[in-house]
């Protein structure tokens, strides 16, 4: 059992902990916490597949953004936080449905051959950033979809404050 | 040294939890969180496939992929987080089912 | 002679060697190392508060025209670790109605946020935490997680003072990280690589002669996401009373504070590893205690000037520190990015001198302009202003007849 697969052990455990308590808490604000943790599982994880850049970016902008906004969003909408648990039939028949799905898709894991396959190193240039920032500028490569998912975030922005803004004398 | 298969198992169960939290809950907010953990399981998915499978032979498709659905996810929880806020301020609650003034 | 080029490695070699005498595994030998660097960095960090503490009380008082501590100990050494046993030994008030797990999650949070940062800072050329390759984003990771303390600090405590000052904190935090990030991307741009050592060894020009406008901007958010005066609203004593901490007390507001002057340093130590050259210096790549001796000149000088800043200037409004940030601080960050940007690519590196020269004088002339654009900017709105009534003279000289007005008796 060699140090990474212990990491790797440790770490999904805490990380499906999290997300189980995160699907099984009362308060929401405990919730937005159980997420924070089960989102610095899953960058741990990006850094286990030795993609840093991308552990660090989900850091940035999960936890350092996403997770921060919806906490905020909590905060604004109070009145609603004990979360009742009504409808226990619901819960059942889901967590029935989600464990057949995930058994379906462990079955079909493991009658795939290439399951097993361990990873072969990278090569030097393939682990600098210099290669992914060229790669995203260049037009025969990806140059479109980084321009799309620009205009996207300007939608979003855009949208987002539109939305929010609230406009005096419109509320009653 | 990891199998792949360690890495595929951890993303599923991530998503049906994800996918268990979207489905039971009633308040808006945990369902936006459900959907993050969905988008970050497929986001390990995603990684692990083109680390195992696609990144010695040099492209960088993968990345690329998770770059984007990074970008997704983070202006979809933007925006539906200030509509939520936004509907809160109407309509005083943000439970899914009491948000129904389109029904019928 | 090993032991002065390349210390850290030289003592975990040797601990290596006296560990695996002992009979441990490879794998746990590596771990123990791992959790005595990290013990031994965050110690290191704490103890120094103590110092840094009383070095800001003391200045502090210089700056205000008085003494500062004087009594405990010859010029008031020993005050901080008076106020440290104070600390310790006061009550843990808890709130009624407080969430017990955000009301202690949050000062841990916030010194965490901090000593993390400690890791990826270059002491000298070869003693650095862990030189990772994109140690910039690292730091905007962190500061993150900071802002998070600072929000579940203020939703635990069950206080709307706490509450508001939570919003408004984490508001300024969040809106200053953006010309942050911005200008962490020009000393990446010169340097061509994320790694702080890297930044630091690229340096044979500081690049804060290189990009002074980025570096100034750089330098006004790292003061804005501390909560430093003239930006501490956060915690507004006049104000709010205590911002977000209003009802902490004993160790866990000790953590605050800890986390307060330490961040404070480590922003300078941050701003001297990018800006002005890190360890670098005369004889420095050699002798690696020479490099942490400059590093400590280079933020003891960086630190000075965020202590005088803080105490010479008033408050910002949060309306007046959001415009600052919007309007001002980011189009600039954006424009010198692209002033950088350019620049490079036009002067080749190998003429020094003349790279020097041509990015000072863009750099000069980028300043130049928003200045005139911003001074354009004013006195447009200045003349929007409808003036609504002149002042009245309520009483006339008798040389002079009455003008205008009827109720003005001579």
């Amino acid at each position: 059992m060699t140090g990474m697969q212990v990491i790797f052990l440790i770490n999904a455990l805490v990380s499906v902990l999290a997300g189980i308590m995160l699907a099984t808490s009362r308060k929401l604000i405990h919730a937005g916490l159980w997420l924070i943790l089960t989102l610095f599982g899953v960058a741990i994880m990006f850094g286990l597949l030795e993609a840093s850049f991308l552990a660090i970016v989900q850091g940035v902008v999960y936890i350092g953004a996403i997770a921060i906004l919806i906490i905020f969003a909590i905060m604004l909408t109070r009145e609603t936080m004990e979360e009742s648990h009504g409808k226990r039939t619901r819960w059942i028949l889901t967590s029935i449905v989600a464990l057949i799905t995930l058994a379906g898709i462990l079955l079909a894991l493991l009658t795939w051959p290439q399951s097993s396959s361990l990873t072969l190193p990278l090569s030097e240039e393939q682990q600098s950033i210099a290669e992914l920032g060229l790669a995203l500028v260049d037009p025969e490569r990806y140059l479109v979809p980084f321009e799309v998912a620009s205009l996207l975030l300007l939608a979003a922005l855009v949208g987002a404050v539109y939305v929010a803004v609230e406009r005096k004398g419109e509320e009653k | 040294m990891i199998p792949l298969s360690w890495f595929l198992v951890f993303s599923a169960v991530l998503f049906s939890l994800g996918a268990f939290i979207a489905i039971t809950r009633r308040n808006t907010i945990f369902i936006l969180m459900g959907i993050e953990l969905m988008l970050n399981a497929a986001n390990i998915n995603l990684l692990a496939f083109w680390r195992y499978l696609h990144a010695p032979a040099g492209d960088m498709d993968g990345l690329m992929f998770i770059l984007i659905v990074f970008v997704a996810a983070a202006a979809e929880a933007a925006v539906g987080l200030a509509l939520i806020v936004s509907a809160y301020r109407r309509r005083k609650t943000v439970i899914a089912n009491e948000l129904d003034t389109l029904k019928g | 002679m090993n032991l002065l080029l390349d210390p850290v490695n030289v003592i975990a070699e040797w601990l290596t060697r006296l560990m695996t005498g002992w009979g441990f595994s490879t794998g746990l030998v590596q771990f123990i190392l791992f959790v005595i660097g990290a013990g031994v960095l965050s110690m290191g960090a704490m103890l120094f508060t103590v110092l840094l503490i009383w070095i800001e009380r003391k200045l502090g008082g210089r700056f205000q025209d008085r003494i500062g501590p004087n009594r405990v100990g010859p010029w008031g050494i020993f005050q901080t670790i008076a106020d440290m046993l104070k600390i310790f030994t006061k009550e843990l008030i808890h709130p009624a109605g407080a969430d017990k797990v955000l009301f202690n999650l949050a000062p841990i949070l916030a010194v965490a946020s901090v000593l993390a940062l400690w890791a990826v800072v270059p002491f000298a050329s070869t003693v650095i935490g862990v030189n990772i390759n994109v140690g910039v984003l690292y730091i905007l990771a962190v500061g993150g997680l900071g802002e998070l303390g600072i929000i579940l600090a203020g939703f635990g405590s069950n206080n709307k003072y706490a509450l508001l000052g939570g919003f408004r904190a984490v508001a300024q935090l969040l809106s200053y990280e953006v010309p942050l990030a911005i200008t962490l991307l020009v000393p990446v741009l010169l340097s061509g690589s994320m790694g702080m050592n890297d930044i630091a060894a690229a340096q044979n020009v500081w690049y804060i002669f290189l990009a002074p406008v980025a570096a100034l901007v750089f330098f006004i958010a790292s003061i804005a996401e501390n909560g430093r005066a003239p930006f501490d609203l956060i915690e507004a004593g006049s104000e709010i009373v205590a911002g977000f901490n209003i009802e902490y007390s004993g160790l866990k507001f000790g953590m605050f504070y800890v986390a307060d002057f330490l961040h404070a340093f480590t922003s300078a130590m941050i701003f001297s590893a990018i800006f002005l050259g890190g360890w670098q210096g005369p004889g420095a790549e050699t002798i690696p205690l020479l490099g942490f001796v400059y590093m400590l000149i280079k933020t003891a000088v960086v630190y000075f000037v965020m202590l005088a800043i803080r105490f010479s200037l008033p408050r910002l409004r949060i309306d007046q520190m959001m415009n600052l940030n919007w309007k001002y601080l980011t189009p600039l960050a954006l424009a010198s990015v692209l002033l950088t940007a350019i620049l490079d690519k036009v002067v080749p590196v190998s003429l020094m001198l003349v790279r020097v020269g041509v990015f000072l004088a863009g750099n000069v002339l980028l300043f130049l302009i928003s200045d005139r654009l911003v001074a354009l900017y004013r006195r447009g709105k200045e003349q929007e202003r409808k003036i609504v009534s002149s002042p009245r003279p309520l009483a006339v000289s008798l040389l002079e007849p009455p003008a205008e007005n009827q109720e003005v008796q001579p």
